[in-house]
């Protein structure tokens, strides 16, 4: 008999996501279903402020890639008002997305991602002489995995768990049948996972010495960047770049070689191969580094056919609510989108919970409407977005950065290149994408002091918003999660529309009038379930997206109504 | 001071017979990373400065730093950015104070927690019941209230943010609403406020000391456990509830820009040869005049930048409304173009109408000080 699972919180993401499955008697996904539980409005908040404000409002839309909104808004602006902004300005936003991405990724996996994989239990008997010893399996120079360094984790977090309280990390899948590492390569990753921590610190100073603070920097203008200051002082160069070095060592030394452990570990893992949720993948031209150079490009690959790289056509965007908790269902262009908050509650029904009872619970109504993310589509087709996207996208269009670091990772672990269509995949990309920024970033800034040697000092564009005109303008971008769009009207020197379609949105995009899935749901169909109890493969799946369910719930109301009148009666 | 230094005692004295949670107290810690006991001093005397204590009170500060580990946490999220959790782990310089959040008993955290869907809210279950009375709540985020309150909903049992919130406080030692969003509904609270979001101290009747900034700094997140730990009862409020020690001063009362606003320099668009010598940021909308936090002597990111330094004005972020009362973000508040809430008059509709009053009377003596530096070049 078929039963259902119910993962709510998904915890170790930005936002809150519930995730409901139906297995069957063999424990085999058959149906999946993944909606935001939380409702947030800030479109309808953008409408009759000033276009200055409204990025540093939309940056709120998320603390963790707290850069990625700020600029995209901003930029939306620059686009809608036709404003090129200074190179100086340019590189140094560049630069911002590189300490942003170089901090997103590397704290994506080891303190969000990696006790997915790692079981810390399992690396409380390992051998640090031997774990010392398989760290050089994996590079030629290992980060933090000196054998008495070694010894040294082991017994703080042998003393830590002696005591019994196991504080946030209680009550985990610890012991899991699906964790495939030995106790040595445990080890490597838990002291990986603890230096991290640290690294981190460093990346969010990066963002600092150009950005003020992190989370939500606040050094862009319309037009430009503020920190002209900064830009112009040879020591807060220095700062960035000397950060920037020992972030990438760290990509570069403990991060890939991880990754290359974990692809060999896992290779023959079932529940995280063969998956590649929607094949449709696009991203989007990123980083700009020179004055006509970028490190990403953009395309859209449909159906998984790498032999063909398409453009993007921005009018074949659309969002859709027929599964989503909102009136008008719909399928509307982002400029014209419209809703209104629709909520139906759950239904009740006994499920599985942790002690393998069946006990009462709230579920999905699946037949009605169940998430507060719409349905974003491409020509009425999902998409998914996100590194995945980004480095198959650019793999399959032969780009000189991407090409030689996805060939060596290849071949480093012996995976096949359809490998890379998986949870394993994904979580590789991620990684991928880190090391070109890691490896390549620093070009941004040599240009930018270049620039300024030439005699250029310019940091912001000025401009003027006549009150009498209409403007229309949009960002599409990519951004630590995937491909992002901003889009905005200005009427009468403020905002009258703004709309944000975000890469968690179209991952996690409930059902739509089709039935057709989204990636999230659509990567665990088929997954085999191990224990119903402790359903550690679907969280392993859903985290390899790196949600980020903030982002995703968002509403626009282009008839002006004021939707804080609206009551909703449960 | 004698008479609250025998208190501090008091109270350290029976934080001691507390059971311990688990090894390790701060300074172990730190004693294990290398630390010596000089280096732990200096630490204390650093931590005692910043929560505005005198030198006398450190080795309280060192002791209760000792006996932090015996502190169980439940941080909550609400609506929000995760942006307050964010800032936690950043950490301030000294980097050991991180370890304060690592050596708290941290029960329920979503974002860090291993544990998700049923077993997290056993977790979350069962550290209510454990530490029944002495656990400190902390919240994150603005909370759907009245009859949207539907807006949110965590665990199998679909329950709302709110009800979270009202449970976790009801035995919680001390209730701490971390960020403008909890602290004020923040920006999803900015009109027309479309999930009714409210502050924390709406939902619960319990006192709730609110830390907003968006982020707040994690020393001013820091500095009220210690406060909290030395004292067992909550610190010196200001109108707003929020703690005195950290937000006391006006940022433009310590920031580094300050000589050039009194010598009437001031950047009149960004990117101008007065934002190059860094002139003062007043006539691009800094709200620094306005606003009450420490930014301007903590700084973020272990000491690397805050806004003035890096040429934007402060936008206001830890006071209630900023987003609705302080714009234009980049206009000064005396130029105010556009209508916003409470139709363009701002805070004035909120509970403190002194202080506010206060407030314009200085906008106003400010802009006039901006226009006599103007006409004085």
């Amino acid at each position: 008999m078929s039963q259902r699972i119910v993962v709510d919180p998904i915890t170790r993401i930005e936002g809150h996501l519930r995730v409901e499955v139906i297995i069957d008697d063999n424990g085999i996904v058959t149906d999946a279903y993944t909606g935001s539980t939380l409702w947030r409005g800030l479109e309808t908040i953008a409408k009759g402020r000033d276009p200055r404000d409204v990025p540093l409002l939309m940056q709120r839309i998320c603390g963790v890639c707290t850069f990625s909104h700020y600029k995209a808004g901003t930029i939306a602006v620059e686009n809608a008002l036709g404003i090129t902004p200074p190179l100086n300005a340019t590189l140094t936003r560049t630069l911002m997305s590189c300490a942003l991405f170089m901090h997103d990724h590397p704290v994506h996996f080891y303190q969000l991602h990696a006790l997915d994989f790692v079981d810390i239990v399992s690396a409380l008997s390992a051998d640090p002489f031997k774990a010392q010893d398989e760290a050089f399996k994996y590079t030629d120079f290992p980060y933090a995995c000196g054998a008495d360094h070694l010894k040294g984790v082991q017994a703080k977090v042998k003393a830590f768990v002696d005591k019994g309280n196991l504080g946030p990390f209680a009550n985990a899948y610890y012991g899991h049948s699906t964790y495939h590492f030995t106790p040595e390569q445990n080890l490597i990753a838990l002291s990986h996972y603890l230096e991290c921590l640290r690294i981190q610190r460093v990346a969010a100073q990066m963002m600092a010495v150009f950005g003020a603070k992190q989370p939500h920097p606040q050094s862009l203008c319309v037009g430009g960047v503020t920190c002209v200051m900064d830009i112009l002082n040879p020591v807060r160069l220095g700062e960035y770049m000397t950060k920037f070095q020992e972030v990438a060592d760290f990509i570069n030394r403990a991060y890939y070689a991880d990754l290359v452990m974990a692809g060999k570990a896992y290779a023959n893992e079932p529940s995280v191969l063969n998956d590649v949720g929607v094949a449709n993948l696009w991203t989007h031209q990123e980083f700009q580094v020179s004055k006509n150079e970028f490190l990403f490009e953009s395309g859209i690959i449909m159906n998984g056919d790498l032999s063909k790289v398409l453009d993007l056509d921005e009018s074949k965007l659309t969002e859709e609510a027929t599964h989503a908790w909102y009136k008008n269902d719909k399928a509307l262009h982002p400029y014209d989108g419209e809703q209104e908050p629709n909520y139906t509650g759950f239904k009740d029904e006994k499920t599985i919970n942790a002690q393998g009872e069946m006990v009462d619970t709230k579920v999905f109504d699946t037949k009605g409407k169940y998430s507060w993310i719409k349905a974003p589509r491409y020509d009425g087709k999902p998409l998914q977005v996100g590194p995945l996207a980004n480095i198959v996208v650019n793999y399959a269009k032969g780009n000189k950065y991407v090409v030689p670091v996805v060939d060596k990772f290849l071949a480093d672990t012996g995976l096949p290149l359809s490998a890379v269509l998986s949870t394993l995949g994904r979580t590789a990309c991620r990684m991928i994408e880190a090391k070109v920024i890691a490896d390549n970033g620093l070009m941004a800034l040599n240009s930018l002091a270049e620039n300024i040697k030439s005699g250029d000092t310019t940091t912001a564009a000025k401009y003027k918003i006549d009150k009498n005109k209409e403007y229309k303008g949009r960002y599409i971008g990519h951004v630590p999660r995937g491909a992002l769009s901003h889009w905005t009207r200005i009427k009468n020197g403020v905002v009258e529309n703004w709309q944000a379609v975000v890469p968690s949105t179209l991952n996690a995009s409930p059902k739509d009038k089709d039935g057709i899935m989204g990636s999230y749901e659509a990567c665990l169909i088929g997954l085999k379930v191990a224990d119903p109890t402790r359903p550690l493969e679907i969280i392993r799946k859903i985290h390899s997206y790196d949600p980020c369910i903030a982002c995703a719930v968002h509403v626009m109301d282009t008839k002006g109504n004021k939707l804080g009148n609206y009551k909703v009666s449960i | 001071m004698v008479k609250l230094k025998e208190k501090i005692i008091a109270r350290l004295d029976s934080l001691e017979k507390l059971p311990s949670l688990k090894n390790g107290s701060i300074k172990d810690a730190l004693i294990e990373k290398g630390f010596t006991r000089r280096d732990f001093m200096k630490w204390a005397g650093a931590m005692t400065a910043a929560i505005g204590l005198p030198s006398v009170f450190a080795p309280s500060v060192a002791r209760a730093a000792e006996l932090a580990d015996r502190l169980p946490v439940i941080w909550l999220h609400m609506a929000e950015c995760t942006g307050c959790s964010e800032s936690l782990l950043r950490v301030d310089t000294p980097s050991i104070d991180s370890l304060i959040f690592d050596y708290i008993s941290l029960e329920y955290h979503e974002t860090i927690m291993s544990a998700s869907g049923w077993q997290a809210e056993e977790n979350l279950e069962n550290a209510i019941e454990k530490y029944k009375g002495q656990y400190i709540l902390m919240v994150e985020g603005g909370i759907p209230a009245g009859s949207s309150e539907f807006y949110l909903t965590v665990g199998p049992h679909g329950t709302t943010g709110a009800e979270h919130c009202r449970i976790a406080s009801q035995n919680a030692a001390a209730i701490f609403a971390i960020g403008t969003c909890s602290s004020f509904g923040g920006v999803q609270a900015a009109y027309p406020n479309p999930t009714n979001s409210q502050p924390l101290s709406k939902i619960t009747s319990k006192p709730v000391i609110n830390v907003p900034g968006c982020p707040p700094s994690e020393r001013n997140i820091i500095g009220n456990v210690l406060h909290y730990i030395l004292f067992g009862t909550l610190p010196a409020l200001d109108n707003y509830n929020r703690p005195k020690w950290a937000y006391g001063l006006r940022i433009h009362d310590l920031c580094e820009r300050r000589g050039r606003f009194d010598a009437g320099e001031f950047v009149e668009s960004f990117g101008d040869e007065g934002a190059k010598d860094g002139y003062c940021l007043y006539k691009v909308g800094c709200k620094g005049p306005y606003t009450f936090n420490n930014c301007s002597k903590e700084r973020f990111n272990q000491h690397t930048s805050w806004p003035v330094q890096a040429g934007h004005g402060c936008i206001g972020c830890s006071e209630p409304d900023f987003w609705d009362t302080m714009g234009p973000l980049q206009e000064p508040l005396t130029n105010r173009l556009y209508k916003s809430v409470f139709g363009g008059l701002g805070a004035d509709a909120t509970a403190d109408r002194i202080s506010i009053g206060v407030l314009a009377i200085a906008g106003v003596a400010i802009a006039a000080h901006a226009a006599i530096g103007a006409a004085k070049k």
